[in-house]
């Protein structure tokens, strides 16, 4: 297909331990359109392992290897460093799950986007200043002169999560991939920023990589949803037919939650099965 | 029934910041009660005052009759035990499991430590071969099982839990929440619960009141939110926002 953005295939990401080598990523492979996948598992699940290996961000000491890992025809393993670096930030935008970790904490959040669109593109100090402010202004921040100059410290979760969904796409990405981008906030917050993100994501047209713990999140939210268990794909599956999902384990962590409405005492619990992880 | 913990016109001020502005409730014994709220709303420093960790500069607390004072005394931790959130911060990182366990006899001076130790790690399904390992060496949940059993080795009567599952996979928390359950079930305990997730809540408590800002937004019972039956706004917000996400 043509139209294809992402393409994984067989991606392995191996960790060097004291006891040993650590593969926390075991051969995923999928494919990504111009469309929002979701992938979900537990902690551990090597979930948020795949996204930081195709954004290029996998810690150094441990090793990536796959079959075919390309993005719009490109083949990123074989690409020098500078040629990732360039792709990173512009084409490819990742964001983090805690505004308050992944801000720099020194820096005004208007010049942390102009930094990164001056990084990407040559655009005078002024015209950077004006897109910024036009992209805080997209993220439904009601006051951006006034947020330009605030550190990351002096605004909510909330404020700081949009500002830093603002920083990723003033570039213009045509794949996000966005790691637990809701976890670290409050319920009712969470849905403004999921619809922020909802609306910029359709009317840009890229493709979106979301990745959580959440199952029923990520259904109401996404197209496909991949699962992953203990570094592996155990189910791809469209969002709206995950009721009819096949694999236990998807099952399960769609039953082990608690819902208003549906009494039962005790809580299904998931019996795993060594043969999931095999 | 009579009233396990009464808190009326509780304040607690943090330098300048009302972190409760005069809020009251009554648990009854035997009850669980649960408290929701977003980060902020005073939620868990309603449990820290009640235990004696946050500054209560107005209002009064009642325990099983008796009205606390500035100090809490042994007798008071004896009833009263808490559950943290974060199984990865409550354990003391250089303590084995025994160690953890044996503190709170020590300081009660309860003598038949050995029987309470092995019944509180096989109540909260952790067998005996979890006795000499170190916090490190379990995993998020069996944490928390053993921070339970670090609560319930002093026999209380009643049980505070912040988030005692938000940091724990889904999966996890059903285990543990299956856990809190069967644990009040048997010992009679009283819950007082605090979470962010109205599900979480419905499922575990009778009660519940829903906070905002450091003040009581209204006190339901379960089946009332469950049917939607809710008067105040910021509620029904949150129950709508507990549903998930809804495509314009």
């Amino acid at each position: 297909m043509s139209d294809t953005l992402l393409e994984v295939d067989d991606l392995r990401v191996t960790f060097p331990t004291r006891t040993g080598l650590v593969q926390a990523v075991r051969g995923v492979s999928f494919s990504l359109r111009r469309e929002r996948l979701g992938i979900v598992g537990e902690s551990g699940s090597g979930k948020s392992q795949t996204g930081r290996a195709i954004m290029g961000v996998t810690p150094p000491q441990a090793e990536v290897s796959a079959k075919k890992l390309a993005f719009d025809g490109m083949d990123l393993l074989s690409m020098s460093p500078r040629e990732r670096r360039a792709l990173r930030g512009s084409r490819i935008a990742m964001i983090l799950q805690d505004p308050k970790y992944s801000l720099d904490p020194v820096m005004t959040i208007g010049r942390q986007i102009v930094e990164t669109l001056r990084t990407h593109e040559k655009v005078s100090k002024a015209e950077a200043r004006e897109r910024a402010l036009a992209m805080l202004q997209a993220v439904q921040i009601r006051d951006p002169a006034r947020v330009f100059d605030l550190y990351p410290h002096e605004v909510s979760g909330g404020m700081g999560q949009r500002a830093m969904i603002a920083m990723m796409l003033v570039t213009g990405p045509e794949l996000m991939i966005a790691d637990e981008p809701t976890s670290a906030l409050d319920v009712t917050v969470q849905l403004d920023v999921l619809k922020i993100l909802d609306k910029l994501v359709a009317e840009r047209g890229m493709g979106l990589i979301f990745i959580s713990h959440d199952l029923r999140l990520v259904s109401s939210f996404c197209d496909r949803v991949v699962v992953m268990y203990a570094g592996k794909v155990v189910e791809q599956i469209k969002a709206s037919e995950l009721r009819d999902a096949q694999h236990p384990y998807t099952r399960g962590l769609l039953n082990c939650m608690p819902r208003i409405g549906f009494e039962r005492h005790p809580l299904p619990v998931l019996d795993r099965k060594p043969e999931w992880a095999a | 029934m009579t009233a396990s913990i009464t808190v009326e016109g509780l304040e607690v001020v943090f330098d300048r910041f009302r972190a409760l502005k005069g809020v009251s409730l009554e648990v009854r014994e035997g009850e669980s009660y649960g408290l929701v709220g977003e980060s902020g709303s005073g939620k868990s420093t309603l449990l820290r005052a009640i235990t004696g960790l946050a500054p209560v500069s107005a209002g009064t607390i009642t325990v099983n009759g008796k009205t606390l004072g500035k100090t809490r005394d042994k007798a008071f931790y004896r009833e009263v035990q808490m559950v943290f959130q974060d199984p990865y911060g409550s354990l003391h990182p250089r303590q084995t499991v025994d160690r953890l366990l044996q503190e709170p006899l020590a300081i009660h001076g309860i003598a038949d430590g050995e029987k309470r130790i092995e019944r509180a790690l096989d109540e909260v399904g952790l067998g005996k071969g979890f006795r000499f390992r170190y916090a490190h060496q379990l995993s998020g949940g069996q944490r928390q099982r053993v921070a339970i059993a670090r609560a319930l080795i002093l026999e209380p009567s009643i049980l505070l839990l912040d988030e005692p599952t938000s940091a724990l996979d889904a999966s996890v928390q059903a285990e543990v929440l299956n856990l809190l359950e069967e644990v009040r079930r048997r010992r009679k305990l009283t819950f007082l619960m605090v979470s962010h997730d109205l599900a979480i809540i419905t499922h575990m408590c009778e009660r519940l009141m829903v906070m905002q800002n450091g003040e009581a937004v209204e006190t339901l019972t379960a089946s009332q939110l469950i049917g939607h039956r809710v008067s105040e706004d910021y509620t029904r917000n949150l129950l709508r926002a507990s549903e998930g996400f809804v495509r314009a």
